[in-house]
């Protein structure tokens, strides 16, 4: 199946999903992007080149765990990881970051910008740019920036601008929309790095090129471990786009069902999650330039979301996964922030590694099915970032008493301001 | 066509009206207030603007600059609903002889449905829309609707665009061209220069539809300058600025200033 041929339809459009919804303004910015990217992605020596840079760079290829432990403990299928946690800047984000950071080279652009969440792509942008040579602002919501202060240090120890985006609900979404101004403004010398497959096209087909590096190498490395092709891939769904690379490399392997883990946050109801295909709260929509779901009211005004993962909470989801949603080829499912604090516990408990709190939904939707499955059965799942960057979330979440007084300790040594 | 002949006879009066160019003004439905909304419109009429551009409220206003976000934030929290735009409109049209076109973002006009939110804005008496994130291209249902209800689309032409792209915009232009003076959001101050004045000719090579000019509009040069090059001077973030300022006798003020 190729997705982004678009040649019996409207170029990027995934059914009746995504497009291009910008301001005029930017226009020719954007066909100057497409034309940029079809070029190198008709050329063999720029994947080459992503390739050896990622290998170089970040580590890859990420090698695929058997958590054999959790496997025996839950006696069901065997559980096997890809381990994006493993990349420099500790996820999948690194992948997109770069590729685009090549393409960005290649039109001669200098300076870079881009939103974050969890803020693992402000990082990993940030990261990207200190090795180009590019000057970059990152914007992410006040909110998050409150939750995630150990990224933003190394995002301005990098060299990168930070800023506090106090707009709306402060998330996600309002740095996306200080992004556009941004680049509305600056676009001759500003390249805007999406994070996720989501946006007008053609970020979606973009980032799902540059990530589908984890599927073609997941697909390899799990059939070379067990002999046959995993029966269900998991992986987190925000914007989507940890999830759109894995499950590229088994979109013809009808067997092997593909299932996406939306934020249940605090359960079903508006308001209370970020879960856009699991649960009945949104609906189609035209939103930040792209038409797909969203968490929105009748008016068509967006709802506030809540996750316990700052990386999942999001009002819209990637047009392309929608699409594969309606033709029943990726199921979804949505996990509660209570079902993700258990399922990374056990997994730290019985294998020793520290999944993101947004990796987590992936597990733990994975550890409910695989209990029910049989020992010969196998699932994988994108350990899309490794969860060191949420000490302080986790350790709330955990209500860690030796860590509460390790920080009080810190603040009196600092002191007053 | 209706929109057209409007401006086309608000054209003819401009020299009696010791007016330079055409003026349309903005404001944000239900920011502060709609009692707000309608003292800020009875100064407009006084001073005889000839277009309101309403703007229906959206929660991810991602080409308005800091202050006319912070408008559409605080409408929404204040419980403004899409219905409580058109019956506003619809008393603003009633009462005003200036002429109303809607200004606002794609969503909420696709959430409603197309033909059912066109049909609602004809019935509150306004003549076109604005919409800054819907490009031509996916324009193509919109716009046939509007024909069908005599409502003018009006789209907007850049300093970015080349003239490939500014004939294909012409082809779909109706009313006005609403001419984007520079780069960036609504709302900071625009140099009234050559350039501008350049990036005006080239879209009147395009199009024989009159040009409105936005994008930092505030003082009386720049109405002169707009009134030399095309046709129509959009004032949007100054009043709205003057009226935080200090209500009724800011926004007196400001227009006794801008239209001495």
């Amino acid at each position: 199946m190729d997705l982004f041929n678009f040649t019996d339809g409207r170029e990027g459009y995934y059914g009746e999903y995504g497009g291009t919804f910008l301001p005029e303004i930017l226009h020719s910015t954007i066909e100057q992007l497409k034309t940029e990217f079809r070029k190198a992605k008709d050329d063999p020596s720029f994947w080459q080149e992503f390739i050896e840079l990622m290998q170089s760079y970040s580590g890859r290829p990420t090698p695929v765990t058997h958590l054999a432990n959790l496997s025996k403990k839950l006696g069901g299928a065997q559980i096997y990881i890809k381990r994006e946690d493993l990349n420099h800047t500790g996820s999948h984000k690194i992948n997109n970051v770069m590729g685009q950071g090549l393409l960005v080279k290649r039109m001669g652009k200098t300076r870079v910008i881009a939103e974050t969440g969890a803020g693992q792509h402000g990082y990993a942008t940030a990261t990207m740019a200190a090795r180009f040579g590019f000057d970059s602002k990152i914007y992410m919501g006040a909110v998050d920036v409150a939750r995630q202060r150990p990224n933003v240090f190394w995002m301005e120890n990098m060299g990168s601008e930070v800023v506090a985006v106090t707009d709306g609900q402060q998330t996600l979404k309002d740095a996306i929309n200080e992004c556009l101004r941004d680049w509305v403004t600056n676009m001759d010398t500003t390249h805007y790095v999406l994070g996720t497959a989501c946006g007008p096209h053609p970020f979606p087909e973009m980032v799902s090129w540059f990530q589908s590096i984890i599927g073609r190498e997941a697909r390899e490395q799990v059939l070379a471990a067990t002999g046959q092709l995993p029966n269900r891939v998991f992986a987190c769904v925000g914007g989507g786009s940890n999830a759109i690379g894995l499950f590229q490399g088994f979109m013809d392997d009808q067997d092997t069902q593909l299932i996406g883990c939306e934020a249940g946050g605090f359960g079903p109801g508006k308001g209370n999650h970020a879960a856009r295909l699991a649960y009945k709260d949104a609906s189609v929509g035209v939103a930040q330039g792209m038409k797909t779901y969203f968490l929105q009211n009748d008016d068509g005004n967006m709802l506030h979301t809540h996750s316990v993962a700052a990386g999942l909470d999001y009002i819209g989801v990637n047009p392309i996964l929608v699409h594969l949603w309606e033709n029943n080829r990726v199921r979804f499912e949505a996990v509660t922030d209570e079902q993700v604090t258990e399922a990374l516990k056990l997994a730290m408990r019985t294998e020793g590694v520290i999944p993101a709190l947004e990796s987590s939904h992936g597990f733990a939707q994975a550890i409910l099915e695989a209990e029910q499955m049989s020992k010969d059965e196998v699932v994988l799942i994108n350990m899309s970032g490794r969860g060191d960057k949420d000490i302080f979330t986790i350790a709330d979440a955990l209500g860690d008493e030796h860590w509460k007084t390790f920080i009080r300790q810190k603040a009196e040594e600092y002191g007053p301001e | 066509m209706a929109l057209n002949k409007y401006i086309t006879e608000q054209q003819a009066t401009l020299a009696e009206r010791k007016r330079p160019a055409m003026i349309m003004t903005h404001v944000v439905c239900g920011y502060p207030s709609f009692e707000d909304n309608w003292k800020e419109l009875e100064i407009m009429q006084e001073f005889g603007v000839d277009l309101v551009e309403l703007q229906f409220p959206f929660s991810e206003p991602s080409a308005d600059g800091p202050l006319f976000v912070k408008a559409n934030q605080e409408a929404i929290e204040n419980g403004v609903r899409v219905q409580d735009c058109f019956e506003f409109m619809a008393k603003v049209t009633k009462e005003f002889s200036f002429k109303v076109v809607m200004m606002g973002y794609f969503n909420t006009i696709f959430k409603t449905g197309q033909r059912a939110f066109l049909q609602q804005l004809k019935d509150a008496g306004g003549h076109g829309f604005i919409v800054p994130d819907l490009p031509i291209d996916e324009a193509q249902e919109l716009h046939a609707i509007a024909k069908e209800l005599d409502l003018s689309p009006i789209v907007l032409m850049t300093p970015t665009n080349t003239d490939a792209r500014l004939a294909e915009l012409a082809k779909s232009a109706d009313g006005f061209v609403y001419t984007v003076a520079r780069k960036g959001v609504t709302g900071s101050n625009t140099n009234m220069n050559e350039e501008v004045a350049g990036f005006i000719a080239r879209c009147k090579q395009f199009t024989e539809v009159p040009l409105a000019v936005g994008f930092g509009v505030s003082h009386a040069d720049d109405i002169a300058f707009i009134g030399q090059h095309a046709d129509i001077a959009v004032i949007g973030t100054a009043a709205l600025k003057a009226w935080e300022q200090g209500q009724e006798t800011a926004l007196r003020q400001f227009f006794t200033a801008l239209l001495k």
